[in-house]
């Protein structure tokens, strides 16, 4: 069996996210006074930022959820996981 | 401060309570074996569990600590839900399904699954014992907070409090219980957080006291602090002369006291009580101002509170002693604007988004505080008024511990990349919030259940920012104790909300602290007992055990809680997700990502990254000076935040460790193991 993994989308958006994360950071660190740049409708790009980080968490969130679910949902029941709904009760009295 | 107590904030608040514990018996009786105690059998819905998630990580630190930190510093409060958000990412792009697939009830079963060892048992064991202890201190603190102003007991009832129901919660009945009070929770505090930031925008913002003063030009910025006297500007020669301001005598510099910073204006005793005890020479108490040089010729007086600290422990209050009586004096509430753009004193209701951009632009007066010592041993704390534009609010680095990344010193900024590093990897390693894996039915439920959570949190930590603005213009906030902020805002705009926002609030103590103490007591069943000693219990015994180990860990909590009480919970949950991201996330990782992960290089991971991030803590320049009261110089850590220096550490352990002990054919590959 190969290693339990978590599947290479999720892994992409994963980097993807700590990149965007990363940059708010240092960002913050390093240029504090960038924070108090306003790109846009009047709002500083700490405010900009920081709600992208928040919002783009949620999209991400969802879109992983959206493509991931035809493809593992099919392989929910597979036998080689073991019986991981309601597991009998001498499963859970053994202690490992 | 001190607070009136309401019978119906009572009412509300023991409703809830009573309906939290009733829940928790009648769902109990379903969990009397291992199985159901720690895991709820593996029953719950996903879409339950994933609020529940929410109910679970939205703490008390969340709610009360950085809506608190926001009222008082602005935007760095936030960062905190930046990172605390960040978290989740981590958790279900790289955690969630595996940890699933790997466990059964705790984060050790995980982490052990390949190798069946003791040692890792051990290991994980300690290490869920030691974070979720440390993450248990912050919301006992949490909880005393609460309890103070809603019901008028002192912090340590309230924590008492706490301690006693979810040791009966935990004890009655498990995770199937915690997880529907984590649900009830997490939905009510979302959906209250919500209910309270429409007020918040529909009241808009105002300067107090604005109307009143119209057609005064001259110094109108500092005068309309309202109810804050101003006195000046006065020409800086005068005011070295002056003994006397509007019949009010100047109290002499003496014991601490220095006319260069801080001056106190007589105010007489009412009625014809004469001499208070401890009163400042003379009868009566004072007003305390500090002296602002607004440039070398002009000063100003602007009115400050003074709380003194007598070596008995009792406080004086400008002097007077505290109380409401005649002749005795509270700390005023606080939190205005002292300017709106282009002159306005009231905005009326405003969107989201203009309510930033209003605030940007505007002046809020924010709250600093300097300790005088005298020379019999007591201190006076000053807090005084700092009118702070509102474009510096609504950025990082106003509160002390981010103030660094301004100061252009590398070792600050270092400081702040590592505390945002431990939150972006601590989520994924908390144990209460790991076991909560098992409650679900497979992975695609673990992964929902995720998603769920994230939204929910995602949008809970958006209105934080908005609570916590909210309450810095409300004109209710407590200097003494940033942790009351929402609550007191929710109080600012009706004492009904009041009572359902602390009751949430307190519930949410309740349910968090069940989690952890679960988490703890399967780490001590589970994995210490059956794992490591071996001792083979039937599922009946293996949950008494769980449930005494509960008590006393609950125990252990309710004596901390009542230790730290002065400390922002915040700051606190910072040190509990340092050591958790140093501890458990190399190991989890790396077991997961890499095939040549042996089991002494997950046991010396996780020693290594828990024993050097809490050794680190324990001397850092914060404990020294918070905890212990030691000068924060003499401290031996750089800089206080341990997890740049200790995930990093943790990891090389692992793989050096791990390397070294692969040719004595440890199985290295997935087949062998399962």
């Amino acid at each position: 069996m190969n290693p339990p993994r978590a599947s290479r989308l999720g892994l992409t958006l994963f980097v993807f996210y700590l990149l965007l994360y990363l940059g708010f950071v240092l960002i913050a660190a390093f240029s504090p006074s960038l924070m108090e740049w306003r790109p846009f409708d009047g709002l500083n790009l700490a405010i900009l930022y920081g709600f992208g980080l928040i919002g783009i968490a949620i999209l991400l969130a969802l879109i992983y959820g959206a493509f991931t679910k035809t493809r593992l949902d099919d392989s929910v029941g597979d036998a080689t996981r073991g019986p991981v709904t309601n597991p009998p009760r001498s499963a859970s009295e053994t202690p490992s | 401060m001190m607070h009136d107590v309401s019978p119906m904030a009572v009412a509300i608040f023991f409703l809830f309570v009573g309906g939290t514990v009733g829940l928790s018996f009648r769902l109990g009786r379903n969990a009397k074996s291992s199985a159901g105690y720690f895991a709820a059998h593996g029953q719950i819905p996903w879409f339950v569990n994933g609020i529940a998630f929410a109910g679970d990580y939205l703490s008390a630190a969340s709610f009360l600590g950085i809506c608190g930190m926001i009222a008082a510093y602005g935007y760095d409060g936030f960062l905190y839900s930046i990172g605390y958000l960040a978290g989740w990412i981590v958790a279900l792009f790289v955690i969630a399904e595996p940890m699933k697939r790997l466990g059964k009830f705790t984060f050790a079963d995980a982490l052990d699954s390949r190798f069946d060892s003791r040692g890792i048992k051990l290991a994980a064991g300690i290490s869920t014992l030691a974070v979720s202890i440390f993450y248990l201190i912050p919301q006992m603190v949490g909880a005393g907070v609460l309890i103070q102003p809603l019901l008028g007991f002192p912090h340590w009832v309230g924590v008492l409090l706490v301690g006693v129901t979810v040791i009966l919660i935990v004890v009655t009945a498990g995770m199937v219980s915690t997880t529907w009070v984590q649900f009830i929770k997490g939905s009510l505090l979302v959906i209250f957080s919500l209910i309270l930031t429409i007020l918040v925008l529909a009241r808009g913002l105002s300067v107090p006291g604005g109307q009143s003063v119209p057609g005064v030009e001259g110094h109108s910025d500092l005068d309309r602090g309202a109810a804050w006297e101003t006195i000046g500007p006065l020409s800086a020669d005068e005011w070295s002369r002056t003994t006397q301001i509007d019949g009010r005598s100047i109290l002499p510099d003496e014991d601490g006291w220095d006319r260069k910073r801080w001056v106190r204006l007589q105010s007489m005793p009412e009625g014809n009580a004469s001499q208070q005890p401890g009163a400042s020479p003379g009868g009566g108490g004072f007003t305390p101002f500090e002296v602002v040089t607004l440039d070398s010729s002009q000063v100003l007086l602007r009115e400050a509170q003074a709380v003194t600290r007598r070596a008995d422990g009792s406080e004086l209050i400008n002097g007077w002693v505290k109380g409401r009586g005649e002749n005795q004096r509270l700390l005023r509430p606080v939190g205005h604007l002292s300017r709106l753009p282009e002159g306005q004193t009231s905005t009326g209701p405003l969107g989201p988004l203009e309510y930033l951009r209003v605030l940007q632009d505007s002046e809020v007066v924010l709250w600093g505080s300097h300790p005088i010592k005298h020379s019999d041993g007591s201190v006076t704390t000053i807090h005084y008024q700092r009118p702070t534009d509102g474009s510096r609010v609504l950025r990082p680095g106003e509160h002390p511990t981010f103030a660094g990344i301004r100061s252009g010193q590398t070792i600050d900024r270092i400081e702040f990349l590592s505390l945002m590093m431990a939150l972006f990897c601590g989520t994924a390693s908390l144990p209460h919030i790991l076991i909560r894996y098992y409650t679900v039915k497979d992975e695609s439920s673990a992964r929902k259940s995720t998603i769920v959570g994230i939204t929910s949190i995602g949008l809970f930590y958006v209105l934080t920012l908005y609570l916590g603005l909210g309450a810095m213009t409300s004109g209710a906030l407590d200097v003494q104790d940033t942790n009351m902020a929402a609550p007191l805002l929710a109080r600012s705009i009706s004492p009904l909300l009041f009572a359902i926002i602390s009751a949430i609030a307190f519930t949410t103590v309740l349910g968090t602290v069940s989690g952890l103490i679960l988490a703890s007591s399967g780490a001590v069943a589970h994995d210490l007992l059956a794992g490591f000693f071996g001792v083979r219990l039937s599922s009946d015994r293996q949950v008494r055990v769980a449930k005494l180990a509960a008590v006393v860990v609950g125990a252990i909590a309710i004596l901390l809680g009542i230790a730290f009480q002065k400390m922002n919970v915040t700051f606190l949950v910072g040190w509990a997700f340092s050591i958790a991201a140093s501890a458990n996330l190399p190991a989890l990782v790396m077991l997961l990502f890499w095939s040549g992960t042996t089991r002494q290089g997950i046991i010396a991971s996780v020693i290594v990254g828990m024993s050097s991030s809490l050794i680190w803590i324990l001397l850092s320049g914060d404990t020294y000076q918070k905890v212990y009261g030691w000068p924060a110089e003499d401290a031996w850590p750089p800089f206080s935040q341990p997890g740049i220096v200790t995930i990093p550490l943790s990891f090389v352990t692992l793989v050096i460790v791990s390397w070294l002990t692969k040719t004595r054919g440890e199985t290295s590959g997935w087949s062998a193991a399962e």
